[in-house]
């Protein structure tokens, strides 16, 4: 696809339908395509196979909210995520669809400052905006909004949000011990009771036993992309990468396995033919910490602007998101919920406390991604990661890996210093 | 002339394109031949095209927020001011392994090994908190012109404290204890130890040797170089001769070694 004719679909009449303001958000939309074009049609030697996920783009706005609206129309409840803790297996054996809401754009913050304090994280701010301002088509088309309390920001933020549209708020507990998994498991229970309820359809053994194998499927396709990333040299891009571990949370599940797959291959063949993205001997760059929702591409773009390329993201929307899998032939709703439970715990999210498992893990993939350093990303005013950052340093000192941490937000005005900072870090790698 | 010579007769120029000035170095037979500052003004590349052309240069290496714009319109490479400061003291002051590098808009600490390679750093954020763009405004709202600033404060024997390092709220703390009637040297003292202060902690987060370099136009004060002194015990802090322009004799040095 070339930069000309690269443009987000307009649905001007259906948005209008939805309740949004159609006005702004048509000038958000077309700042959005030039980014894009900017940050992802500029690449050179892209797999061709990116085209489906460019067409995602081209009709994020469009294409998939008609798919949505269907949907609904035949009676499937659409729920909006913000957290890999969403147990989506039990939405989708209720019939249910989830989709990932908005929460990567500098552009809805100042609506969510008409409200909410400045100094919380940019994550929430934009997703809550996004709601505020009418902007994201998303959000207008959810039954109801999935939270969770994996953070101060997002949990209090629920208490408001859910004046403006239905808020479901899950306890994610703090801790993995025996009386945590037990609360944890009760939650997904009385989920699973709120989504029969909101859809009008039972979870069975069977429905839930399916759905087991759609997510599986799902994860199993980003982790085969995510293994063929790994080798040196790398044959797709980091912000490739990135894109479509962003688009893993709003496109039809089974639809997208596919894809990926299909980009897979194309990849092998890349691999086969010795075919490198950018350049062979670019510095090979892990990335650890918070989630990089769409459209936060700007570590991404800085880092491979500089000529390195990004192998790895221990992140939500990365790893956290597919490292782990269920059984697929549960025999029994308790078996089934508790191997759910399980999965889910695995999680090593930041809001846990201990949560050594997560040094273990970056350590893991580090070795996996055959990275020469790691950059730990963390937003601003995120506490959980900001200050597990530390121990996160201390791990890679210990290990003598080239590490480098930027906190940052969604605004530009860093970017001259993220810059100087990316390009210093690879110049000491490259020694 | 045989070729050896004829490449040591070869002239290499290092330029850093700072937030607040423009520093030219020009390298000839390993040592540093001449060297030019001007404020960065409109189009620095255009200033630098003009300060550069009489030394006819084989290569030139850019760093500095503007190196990419330089590097567009004649640079060879370009590197970082971080990467440049390290080549830089290791060529001036080959003892020290950390330096500190305060210039127009970012404040930095680096870590060298002992053949002048970064091993680590830190830099400041997108605020502008402990800059010399910070000592500019505070040096303003007090009337002084920049280079009595220091000098001013270093006759003030009395402890006052500013607590925020936030330009803004600094300068709010600096207009209330004006209207305090606290003489105005003593509140200069008081601006630029917070500044040494916010070194102490960058120093302690990335670590030091026994020999500092203190690099960058915030050197030239002599009342924060003292302050940073007085707060560290054996340890040399040395400011080398005309420390801004060390981030172009990195650069210069660079230029030679790729060509």
């Amino acid at each position: 696809m070339n930069t000309e004719s690269f443009e987000i679909k307009a649905y001007p009449e259906m948005w209008k339908d939805l309740g949004m303001d159609v006005e702004r958000f048509d000038k958000m939309r077309l700042m959005l395509g030039e980014i894009y074009c900017k940050t992802y049609l500029t690449q050179k030697n892209r797999p061709a196979r990116m085209a489906y996920f460019d067409e995602m783009i081209a009709e994020i706005h469009g294409g998939r909210i008609k798919e949505l609206l269907a949907a609904k129309a035949e009676g499937h409840p659409v729920i909006g995520t913000f957290c890999v803790y969403i147990p989506e297996e039990v939405v989708l054996a209720a019939g249910g669809i989830c989709v990932g809401l908005c929460g990567g754009s500098q552009g809805s913050i100042p609506d969510a400052e008409t409200i909410l304090p400045r100094n919380i994280c940019p994550m929430v701010k934009s997703a809550f905006g996004f709601k505020v301002g009418r902007v994201c088509p998303y959000m207008q088309v959810v039954d109801f909004v999935y939270g969770e309390t994996t953070c101060d920001a997002k949990k209090k933020t629920w208490e408001i949000l859910d004046t403006m549209v239905p808020t479901y708020v899950m306890e994610i507990p703090q801790m993995k011990k025996q009386s945590d998994r037990e609360m944890w498991l009760h939650e997904v229970k009385e989920f699973k009771a709120k989504i029969e309820e909101v859809s009008g359809k039972e979870v069975t053994v069977e429905g839930l036993n399916e759905a087991v194998k759609v997510m599986n499927s799902k994860r199993r396709a980003l982790q085969r992309l995510n293994t063929l990333r790994h080798t040196h040299p790398t044959p797709i891009s980091g912000k490739d990468v990135l894109l479509v571990e962003q688009i893993a949370f709003y496109d039809e599940p089974v639809r997208f396995a596919a894809k990926v797959n299909d980009l897979c291959d194309e990849l092998e063949k890349r691999i086969a033919d010795g075919e490198a993205v950018p350049a062979k001997d670019a510095i090979r760059i892990m990335v650890a910490g918070v989630p990089m929702a769409l459209p936060n591409w700007k570590l991404h773009h800085l880092v491979e602007g500089a000529g390195a390329v990004i192998v790895n993201e221990e992140s939500c929307i990365g790893t956290r998101y597919y490292k782990d899998l269920m059984d697929e032939d549960g025999k029994d709703m308790e078996t089934i919920l508790a191997d759910l439970t399980k999965r889910y715990m695995n999680i090593d999210c930041s809001c846990f406390t201990p949560n050594d498992e997560r040094i273990d893990q970056v350590l893991k993939e580090f070795r996996e991604s055959q990275a020469d350093g790691i950059i730990h990303y963390s937003l601003q005013f995120c506490h959980t990661y900001n200050i597990e950052e530390i121990r996160i340093r201390e791990a890679c000192i210990k290990e003598g890996i080239p590490y480098m941490f930027i906190e940052s937000d969604y605004s530009p005005e860093d970017v001259g210093q993220i810059q100087t900072r990316v390009e210093a870090f690879l110049e000491q790698i490259h020694g | 002339m045989d070729k050896t010579q004829e490449a040591e007769k070869k002239m290499f120029v290092g330029v850093d394109l700072g937030s607040r000035a423009i520093k030219i170095a020009a390298w000839q037979e390993g040592k540093m031949v001449d060297f030019k500052i001007r404020e960065s003004g409109f189009e620095p590349h255009r200033q630098v095209q003009e300060m550069i052309k009489e030394y006819e240069p084989c290569s030139v290496v850019a760093t500095g927020y503007g190196r990419h714009l330089v590097k567009e319109y004649f640079a060879y490479e370009v590197i970082t001011e971080i990467k440049a400061h390290g080549l830089g003291v290791h060529a001036v002051l080959p003892e020290a392994t950390t330096v500190v590098d305060i210039g127009g808009q970012d404040s930095k600490v680096i870590s060298l090994d002992g053949r002048g390679q970064v091993v680590n750093f830190q830099m400041n954020d997108k605020c502008a908190a402990g800059t010399g763009r910070f000592l500019e405004i505070m040096a303003a709202s007090l009337a002084y012109p920049l280079s009595e600033f220091g000098p001013a404060a270093l006759e003030s024997d009395q402890e006052v404290q500013i607590n925020s390092m936030c330009t803004v709220f600094a300068e709010s703390e600096v207009i209330s204890l004006k209207n305090r009637g606290i003489p105005r040297q003593h509140i200069a003292r008081a601006v630029q130890a917070s500044v040494a202060d916010r070194i102490l902690s960058m120093l302690n987060r990335v670590g030091y040797g026994d020999t500092i370099a203190f690099s960058g136009g915030v050197a030239n004060n002599p009342c924060i170089v003292e302050m940073v002194r007085r707060r560290l015990d054996n340890v040399q802090v040395i400011v080398p001769d005309n420390p801004s322009i060390i981030g172009a004799l990195g650069a210069s040095i660079q230029a030679g070694r790729a060509r």
